[in-house]
């Protein structure tokens, strides 16, 4: 099969493209996981872009992205293929009411494709056209769920006891994201590439800022990642993540500042930080010279 | 693609290629420290080397981590590794012939193509730099924040300062501990956040503390690139085996939490989330999957009749839902100060798992502590409100395990019912006080569980002043748990 990218730093330079600034770290797995088409385990914390990642891949590729919301209580019905029940009953109706009906016949008829109702794994695998699949939040299902996960990770496949096996037609390419809310099962983790992403540096979250929020100096850019940085020193609840960093930047635009003192940051401290512990607290700690007392 | 079909006969690819020989060996290193690497991981990393070449370090490292390490706690651990197999690999990090000697002609003259200003070092190729002249470069390139720079002032003070002799057996941390000793990286901070005040006029604080951290990270980026150099410098001496046996630390999770440091304390703390979130979906799963309740008598004779007054089809109640009360005696006392700083965040995130959690602290006296961990969003104030306010002594501040149980049983005794559990943490180093260990006998008849945590290791129980096993002959169990792994251990247990 022919692959995807050419090399790791096309992966880059299409990413860009679309607005999404990768590193070396998250362009060679997106590569990699092309090459060994092994589905990607994104873990890091919250706002640092996992999910982004998996659309921005989709969109460069053009391929079609099939999101499967993990939630607890997930089950195969809803995250596999599901029976269509009211239209089997409706056929079994119908042939009933021909004389020669026979058992064998309608039970044959009633398990196949036209009465299988495709839900985003089997989707994604029986999709003629390229696909993206993105399987979201994978640590808020079960242990006992992750294990529905495994057979479409590993072989690109999923079996039916009444059908068979249906494979690929062709290889997806898989992002998984956690929020690394609990560990997930070493199964699930050995069949993936591993990629954690952590806030980016600063260098890398002021050229995000410069990108995503259009009228931004880049004077101004370069004093929000800064702040940030600092604040991300500080030991708190929640860290300001790259969507917030984003979001206080356009503020800030909005208002018209050029520059960034001690009064606008606890004015507008309320966008980045979402807890009154934490923002008390940042405040006192950016008031003082002397950095954290470490 | 070629995959390997057969794993049965699977000598890899190109046995006999250099770079799958180091792999071998750098995979054998991770699994010594501690990293579970399988055997399918372990492919896929030889497959992955083909599709990325060494050259591109920071990808291929990216690389190798994402097919082996499938845990950020690991990430240091690998990157250690990483640093001392591969650390002499790649153009830019080749040393010289002779390890002690090594002039870096591209790297010095890059230095001075980056240095537009012109300064006192000239071309002079940086070989015999006065440590006058050494300190200012430092000044300028962290001034700058040159990267290039960095690398060259790094390497010069190694090769200045470290003293290292080839075949010493001293670890890393002594040539690092002499290099920055010399350099002096506080007082050139000092002077640079100094002359950037004199540059700026009236800063505010503000603006003071954005460039401070600023400079802070430059310095920071500088001691990684010494160590960087003191590392090469030691695996072109040793060679790569023996230096990644001395670089060996444990995981995360083996870390003993007597013995953590700081560092270690605050990754630890990080962990300890997830961990009670398992807790809590584990008692959980069990609630609903749970057998059914007794035997509903009414509703079974009724669902009889239309049987003809068989008792076909039995009728249950609905169980009842069980909901766990905790209760946690933690020992905070001196011996045991670091574990009972750990045990106060787990305390802590524990209740926000559970309904009912009630804590109590203890030394030679006891107090309940529940009310401090309510409410509170920092958990670094409740500690701090433990330590200084809690009622825990009576006498003299040194353990007494019987006297603080006795309080216990006085005072809390009586709302221990059928469903509480309660877990006792300390190293029951008495100093030769009265057990009281009927206490805990009465306890385990009253409550659902009584499990007892020892940090201390396996061996050292029931000698000197512990008396572990008198209370622990009445305990449901007494665990050693020592680090994180053993805690996880714990609770898969529990539930």
């Amino acid at each position: 099969m022919s692959y995807r990218f050419e090399d790791v730093a096309s992966v880059k330079e299409d990413l860009s493209k679309v607005d999404y600034l990768s590193d070396e770290g998250i362009a060679g797995v997106v590569y990699l996981a092309d090459r060994l088409q092994k589905p990607i385990l994104v873990e890091g914390p919250a706002g640092t872009g996992k999910t982004q990642l998996a659309k921005s891949v989709s969109e460069i590729l053009g391929a079609r992205l099939i999101r499967l919301q993990c939630y607890e209580g997930l089950d195969e019905a809803k995250a596999l293929y599901e029976w269509n029940y009211k239209k089997q009953l409706l056929r079994i109706q119908t042939e009933r009411n021909e004389d020669n009906a026979e058992w064998a016949e309608i039970s044959d008829d009633i398990f196949s494709d036209e009465f299988l109702l495709t839900r985003p794994l089997l989707e994604a695998i029986s999709a003629d056209e390229p696909v993206v699949l993105l399987i979201d939040e994978v640590d808020r299902v079960e242990v006992e769920t992750e294990a529905l996960l495994l057979e479409i990770l590993s072989d690109y496949q999923v079996s039916i006891p009444e059908l068979g096996t249906i494979e690929a037609k062709q290889i997806p390419l898989v992002f998984l994201t956690s929020n690394n809310t609990r560990e997930l099962s070493e199964a699930l983790k050995r069949r993936c590439l591993y990629l954690h992403i952590d806030y980016p540096d600063m260098e890398r979250e002021k050229e995000i800022v410069l990108t995503k929020v259009p009228d931004i100096t880049e004077n101004l850019a370069d004093q929000v990642a800064r702040v940030v940085r600092s604040i991300r020193q500080i030991e708190l609840k929640k860290h300001p993540s790259v969507s917030e960093t984003i979001d206080w930047a356009k503020t800030l635009v909005l208002l018209g500042v050029e520059k960034i003192d001690e009064q606008t940051a606890t004015d507008t401290i309320n966008i980045l930080l979402k807890y009154q512990s934490d923002i008390t607290k940042t405040v006192k700690e950016l008031s003082t010279a002397d950095g954290v007392t470490v | 693609m070629t995959v390997i079909d057969d794993p049965g006969a699977s000598p890899p690819p190109e046995l006999g290629d250099p770079i799958l020989e180091l792999l071998n060996g750098f995979i054998i290193e991770l699994r010594n420290a501690g990293l579970p690497v399988s055997l399918t991981e372990n492919l896929d990393a030889m497959e992955a080397v083909r599709h990325i070449s060494i050259g591109e370090r920071d990808t291929f490292k990216y690389a190798l981590a994402a097919t082996l390490v499938k845990h950020s706690n690991h990430w240091k651990a690998f990157e250690t590794v990483f640093e001392v197999y591969f650390s002499l690999r790649g153009q830019e990090y080749a040393i010289g012939e002779d390890g002690d000697e090594l002039g870096d002609p591209d790297d010095m003259d890059n230095m001075d193509g980056a240095e537009g200003s012109g300064d006192q070092q000239g071309g002079g190729g940086g070989e015999n730099l006065t440590p006058e002249e050494l300190a200012e470069m430092l000044y300028q390139a962290l001034m700058r924040g040159d990267q290039q720079m960095m690398r060259g002032v790094a390497r010069q003070a190694v090769r200045r300062y470290a003293g290292m002799e080839p075949g010493r057996p001293v670890g890393g941390t002594y040539y690092l501990y002499r290099t920055l000793r010399n350099l002096d990286l506080e007082g050139v901070l000092e002077r640079l956040l100094e002359q950037q005040q004199n540059e700026d006029g009236e800063s505010s604080e503000f603006d003071q503390r954005l460039q401070r951290d600023e400079y802070q990270t430059r310095v920071d980026q500088l001691q990684k690139e010494i160590e960087a150099e003191i590392r090469r410098r030691l695996v072109a001496d040793r060679g790569v085996e023996a230096m990644a046996k001395t670089l060996r630390k444990p995981l995360p999770e083996d870390v003993d939490f007597m013995h953590a440091s700081r560092e270690e304390m605050a990754s630890l703390r990080k962990a300890i989330y997830p961990l009670t979130r398992k807790l809590a979906s584990r008692l959980q799963r069990k609630r609903r999957h749970g057998r059914k309740g007794p035997l509903d008598f009414r509703r079974t004779v009724r669902a009889s009749l239309s049987y003809g007054g068989v008792p076909a089809e039995p009728k249950f109640r609905n169980p009842k839902p069980h909901k766990p009360e905790i209760f946690v005696i933690a020992d905070i006392s001196g011996s045991v100060a670091a574990f009972a700083r750990f045990t106060l965040h787990l305390v802590y995130a524990i209740s926000g798992q559970f309904s009912k959690v009630r804590s109590f602290v203890f030394i030679d006296g006891l107090d309940e502590v529940t009310q401090y961990f309510e409410g509170v969003e920092d958990i670094n104030e409740a500690v701090h409100r433990v330590n200084t306010e809690a009622d825990v002594v009576w006498v003299d501040g040194h353990s007494d395990y019987g006297h603080a149980l006795g309080v216990f049983w006085e005072k809390y005794g009586k709302d221990i019912g059928p469903r509480t559990s309660i877990m006792i943490l300390g190293d029951a180093r008495n100093n030769y006080h009265a057990s009281e260990s009927w206490i805990i006998k009465e306890m385990k008849e009253k409550a659902r569980q009584v499990h007892w945590l020892n940090p201390e290791p396996q061996s050292y129980w029931d000698t000197g002043d512990s008396i572990v096993g008198e209370y622990a002959q009445y305990a449901d169990g007494c665990f050693e748990v020592r680090n994180l792994r053993q805690l996880e251990g714990f609770v898969e247990n529990l539930a």
